[in-house]
Order: C-alpha cells, then structure tokens, then sequence
C-alpha cells in the first residue's frame, strides 16, 4: 500500500482552561467591554491555554495494529476525537482513508423508552450504517446479543447486560476499515472488555486497522505489531510495540519506593498512613532471593475496630499477581488499637521476579470500605540469587518459587 | 467472535476519504454531506414523534387536545368575560383562533424543541461525529406530526361553522412550509447559542409567551397604518396572516408586502443562522 490509511500531520489541539468561562451571556459582554477597556488582546494568554495535543505526526498504514500508550492525560482520548471527527485539530492535518468506526461510542443514541428492535435501527443510522445494510444484518446481530426473547421490550427494562451486549453488537456489524478502541473509556464488565478484545483481534486479523487505546499492556503487546507513546500531548515515540511498552514502562517508575495516596476512595475510618516494602537486605531493596516485607501503617478513628487489610500487587502490564486478603489467611488480633502498624512477611521460598511491580492498598471495617488506594507504591525487584545457586531467574513469568524438580527413572 | 463474515474483503474507500484539519471562519453548510446522512435525519425524526407521547395516558390524543383546550379559553376569554370585540371578519370566534393557533402552536413547540435539542443530545455529540444540524432539524420536523392530526381539527370545525370549503386551502402546504423553515431558521440560532449560553433556556419560553400575543393569533393585527412595521419586526406576522387566508379566503386577505417581508427575513435568519451553526459546530463537543 503506498498511501498510509492514516497519516497525522503536526496535529496540536488546544483546549482554554476554564473553557466555562463565557458561560452567560452576561459573563460575555462584561469580558468584552472590560478587553475593549484595556485596549483588548489579552484574549489568548498562554496561561489560559491547555495543549492537550502538540505537534504530533505519525503515520498508520493499512492492516496495522497500532498501540496508543501514556498515562492519563497524555493525549490518547484527543487524539481517539480529533480522529473520530468529535472535535476538531486546533491546527495540523489528519488525512484518513476509509470509514473510521470507534468502539468507544457503544450504545450511543439508544433511547430507553425504544424496544431493542427499534433502537438497533436507530443506533445503527447513528453509526453510519445504511438501513438497508442493517436490515441485512440484522439477524446476526440480534443472534450476537442474545436478547432475541426482549427485541419487543423497551431497552428500558433491559439488565444493564443486555444493554450492553445489544450495543456490542450493533457496533461490532460495523465493518469499518479502521477501527478504534478506547478502553479506557470502554464501561462494563470484564465480559465485555474481553468481547471488545476480542473483537479486535478478530477485526485485526481480517487485515483491517486498529488503534487500541489502553493502560493495560498485556492487552497491547498480545494485540498490537506497532506502537506510538504519547507523553504530556507529544509524541515521544513510536515504532515496534515491544520498545513502545517498555519506554512506557520505565517512564511509569518515577517516584518509586515512595507511599503516595493520589487516588484515594473509602468512608475515612481507618487511613492507611504508609506502606513501606523492604527486605532482609534493607528498607526499600527487594532482592529476590531475600525475603520480603510489606508494612502497612494506619489510623482508626476509634479503637477496637476489626480491621481488614487487602493489598493487591500488579505487575508492569497491570495485571494482579497476588491478592492478599488479612481476613483469609492471617492470625491478626479481631480488633486494633487506634494506630498500629501491619506487617506481611513472605517465605524464603517465594519471590518476585525482576521487574516493576506496583501496590494497591484496601481498608474494610464488617465489609465497608473504609480506605481504598490506588498505585500506593511503585517497587523494583532486582535479579538475586533465589536459587541459592548463583543461577539467574529467566525474565519470563512474574513469581518465583522454590520447588523442588524430582527425576524418577523407568527402566524398560 | 464469528459473528462477523470474516470473509468480507476490504471494500473501497467509497467516499470515505477525507482530511481532518482545522476549520476557519465562516463554514457553509455542506449540502452534499446533509444528503449522504438522510436516513440518519430520517430516524432522528422518528425517534422524536415516537418517543414524544411515550408513557402518556392520552397519546396523540394531545396534538389535538392542546388545541381543543386553549381555543375553549379563549373563546371564554374574549366572548364571555370581556368587553372586548374582536374584529374576525365574520369568521367564528374558535374557528378564527384555531386557524391562528395551529401554526403558532407548532411554531412554539418545534422552537423549543430544537433550541434545547443539542443539550438533549449531549452524550451523542461528544462521542460521535454525524452533522450536528440533524438535531435541531429533526426536532423541528417531529413536530410536523402533531401539526397534521391538529389540521384534521380544523376541517371538523370548519364543517361545524358551515364555512365553503375553497381551493384556497390548497395553500397550507405551502405558508406552513413557511412556518417550517422560520422555527429551524430560528431553531439554528438558539440550538447553537443555548450550547455556549444557557440564557437561551429562559429566552426561548419568554419569546413564546409572549410571541403569542404579539403576533395574529388571538386578534387580527393592527390596522393599514401600522401593518407595514407590524410585519417588518416580525416573520410570522405575513405567515400567520397567510395560513389563515388559505382556510377561510376572501376577507382574509393578507397584506402582502408583510408575508414577502416575512419570507424575506425568514431566508436572512435561515443562511445567517445555518452559517452560525456550522462555524460553532466544531466547538460543540468541547463545550456542550
């Protein structure tokens, strides 16, 4: 193909901070009688000015499937609208090739007093679809949402299930030639992510485009050939999806070994005051090979409550490793002190394996949440000797277990 | 996952290409784009009038009830209990009302449906690209519906009063296109603005409060002196003057500098606000 199907050209999109800013009309004549005042133009200071975008070109050719990776608020979800046409570049070009449909818009324009029937007719118009085309599809996609028995029931009545399968497949008949995947935006359950996954794969397979939005990059590097990584609204870097994943990676550890509660949710009556990971080689070193500890400190608002703690480990990619819940397998006390500290201790015999590993602390008090915190801490696992050895761990898998390999013999 | 023939080859690009830049100034409305997305404006209005008496007891029966009740007030209104008398040309009193009250009924309510249109359809326009004028022109096309049914009303009560049937009817179609193009003229507008300006919220009720009583609905408008700036101010003035010269003909003549000054004004108020439209449709998303 000598033409690529996308081809970004220095794409920048400005939001102004405050956009709310002339919400009245009154606010509007104030602002303008006060610029015309001061001799006007101090309309675009640059501090007002928010670049979500900045001079961002790269180039996806067809069949590609492309990874869009960074951290909130790098750009992604613009760049998924400026490319789905919802709002426009502040300046650059953005030439594209075929009919572009997002499976972020699931749903969109279904009205709740329609039936199912009527509202695959009109949610298919939204899309694009031609009536005829989805009366030609039609019943695949009814089969495909398995809601056959409520097709004459307002969608009002519908488990938020159906709901969302009747969405799914309305616009999974799409067939566009480029297809893009907002999972960040994407709500639902897990079912349905991986229906979206696998849709994908499916639609990637077929030899069309795909640009897959996502912060888990299991999903990306399993699904995605090529990559682009934004960071703060520029393109930092694209090529290969491995060395798209493992920027991203490393960019992720700064801060690392460092408590942090940004993202915080629960009632509040008990806090998760620090968490500190060490080793018997020292605070904030994991060796594997050297056992590890996990300390949790808190505050209660009164004493005596029965407190469980949950600590969740995720790997690089996001995926959990280890759930570990005080209230399965422990011997703490059934009630704490107003302040206390928790520890875990793992065996000799188990380990991380080498690599970035991030920690998400919960609180519950009789099944309330009282404390939830996200990406409480970033930690590394350096190579060591687990084995005993002096042999490396293989940089595949994530634990690492002491077990014991045994050979029996046959004779014949 | 094999919901979707596998086998479908890559189709052509069949028009679907196209260079996502940024727009500047002024845009023209995109008439051939407009025409490619018919059938999406199609449902749009569908979705409108068969959503719009959902859950009611009375259904449709309120395109006419509406009508029935205000009529049945007026009449009170201006026979019983005041002194006042209205000049009607010797029309009956409810059936010279009714032929004011269709057209600026549907004016009223298509107005306010479009003005509140895009908000309505907030979750749509940030998630997916479609010409966003669909919507204030839909609302204003599912009013059409009600209209036609409130018509029948019409010819009852005509029946009733003994008044000719002439062929001057055949000429609604044509001043109720009028009052069409008039409420998604001014449909544009407030849609548009009410996206940056929510004043427009308390705007559009105060219009059509108070429209009613300033255009030809209730009372004839004023006399020759008058007539000419009567007209000039207002649109509907000629419109409304002309849709009721079409059911009842002859003294009902309307002045006709002021139906072409509405006719004029109308097209003033459908480009300039169609190009308003267009060159703030880009920003709806980000600040819907």
């Amino acid at each position: 193909m000598a033409q690529s199907i996308i081809s970004a050209r220095n794409i920048s999109k400005r939001y102004r901070l405050g956009a709310t800013h002339h919400d009245t009309l009154r606010d509007r004549i104030t602002y303008s009688l006060r610029s015309v005042a001061s001799g006007g133009g101090d309309e675009k200071t640059s501090d007002e000015m928010l670049w979500a975008l900045e001079d961002v070109s790269f180039d996806v050719d067809q069949g590609d499937v492309v990874g869009v990776v960074g951290r909130n608020g790098a750009g992604k979800s613009t760049l998924l609208k400026i490319l789905s046409r919802i709002t426009e570049p502040t300046s650059g070009e953005l030439p594209v090739r075929g009919r572009l449909a997002s499976l972020v818009e699931v749903g969109t324009g279904f009205h709740p007093e329609l039936t199912g029937r009527e509202n695959i007719f009109l949610n298919g118009a939204i899309l694009g679809m031609k009536q005829s085309e989805v009366r030609n599809k039609f019943d695949a996609i009814v089969a495909f949402s398995e809601v056959e028995k409520f097709l004459d029931t307002p969608i009002k009545r519908y488990s938020s299930g159906m709901y969302v399968r009747l969405a799914f497949a309305v616009a999974a008949h799409l067939e566009p030639e480029i297809l893009v995947v907002d999972e960040v935006l994407a709500v639902g359950d897990a079912q349905f992510q991986s229906k979206c996954l696998g849709k994908m794969g499916e639609v990637a397979r077929e030899g069309r485009t795909v640009l897959f939005v996502s912060h888990n990059m299991a999903a990306v590097s399993a699904l995605c050939r090529k990559g682009i990584l934004l960071e703060g609204g520029r393109l930092t870097k694209a090529g290969p999806i491995e060395e798209i994943v493992s920027a991203y990676v490393t960019n992720t550890g700064k801060g690392a070994h460092q408590f942090t509660a940004k993202t915080r949710a629960g009632s509040g009556l008990v806090r998760v005051t620090n968490f500190e990971v060490s080793s018997t080689r020292g605070p904030n070193v994991v060796v594997c090979g050297a056992k590890m500890v996990f300390t949790i400190s808190y505050e209660a608002e009164k004493a005596d409550l029965p407190i469980q703690f949950v600590v969740g480990v995720f790997d690089a990619f996001n995926v959990r490793v280890l759930y570990l819940d005080s209230q399965v397998d422990s011997t703490l006390p059934p009630n704490f002190t107003r302040r206390g500290k928790v520890r875990l201790e793992f065996g000799e015999e188990f380990s991380l394996n080498p690599g970035r590993f991030s920690i998400n602390i919960g609180a519950r008090v009789r099944g309330e949440l009282v404390d939830h915190i996200k990406q409480a801490m970033v930690f590394d696992v350096q190579e060591g000797n687990f084995f005993g050895n002096g042999r490396m761990a293989s940089d595949k898998g994530t634990i690492l277990y002491r077990n014991q390999w045994q050979f029996e013999p046959e004779n014949i | 996952m094999s919901a979707t023939p596998t086998n479908a080859a890559i189709p052509e690009w069949a028009g679907e290409e196209r260079v996502i830049r940024a727009r500047h100034g002024l845009a023209a409305i995109d008439l051939r784009e407009l025409w490619h997305y018919r059938e999406l404006l199609g449902m749009l209005t569908w979705r409108n009038i068969s959503i719009r008496y959902k859950q009611t007891y009375l259904g449709i029966a309120w395109a006419v009830l509406q009508p029935v009740l205000t009529v049945t007030v007026l009449t009170l209104v201006f026979q019983r209990m005041t002194k006042i008398d209205v000049d009607t040309q010797g029309v009956p009193y409810p059936l010279f009302v009714l032929a004011g009250l269709l057209p600026w009924q549907f004016f009223a309510n298509a107005l306010g449906d479009s003005s509140g249109s895009l908000l309505g359809a907030q979750s749509m326009i940030t998630k997916i690209y479609f010409p966003r004028i669909l919507i204030p022109i839909s609302a204003v096309l599912s009013g059409c519906v009600d209209f036609v049914i409130s018509l029948v009303l019409l010819f009852v009560m005509m029946i009733y009063y003994h008044m000719p049937f002439t062929t001057n009817l055949l000429l609604i179609p044509v001043f109720f296109l009028m009052v069409v193009t008039t409420t998604c003229a001014m449909g544009f507008w407030f849609s548009a603005l009410n996206v940056k300006y929510r004043d427009v919220k308390y705007i559009v009720p105060f219009i059509i409060r108070i429209g009613m009583f300033v255009c030809p609905v209730m009372i004839l408008g004023p006399g020759p002196k008058w007539q000419f700036l009567y007209s000039a101010l207002n649109p509907l003035v000629g419109i409304l003057e002309g849709f009721r010269w079409s059911a009842f003909g002859h003294n009902h003549e309307p002045f006709w500098p002021g139906v072409w000054i509405g006719l004029g004004l109308t097209c003033v108020l459908l480009v300039s606000g169609a190009y308003y439209f267009r060159s703030t449709e880009k920003t709806f998303a980000d600040i819907i």
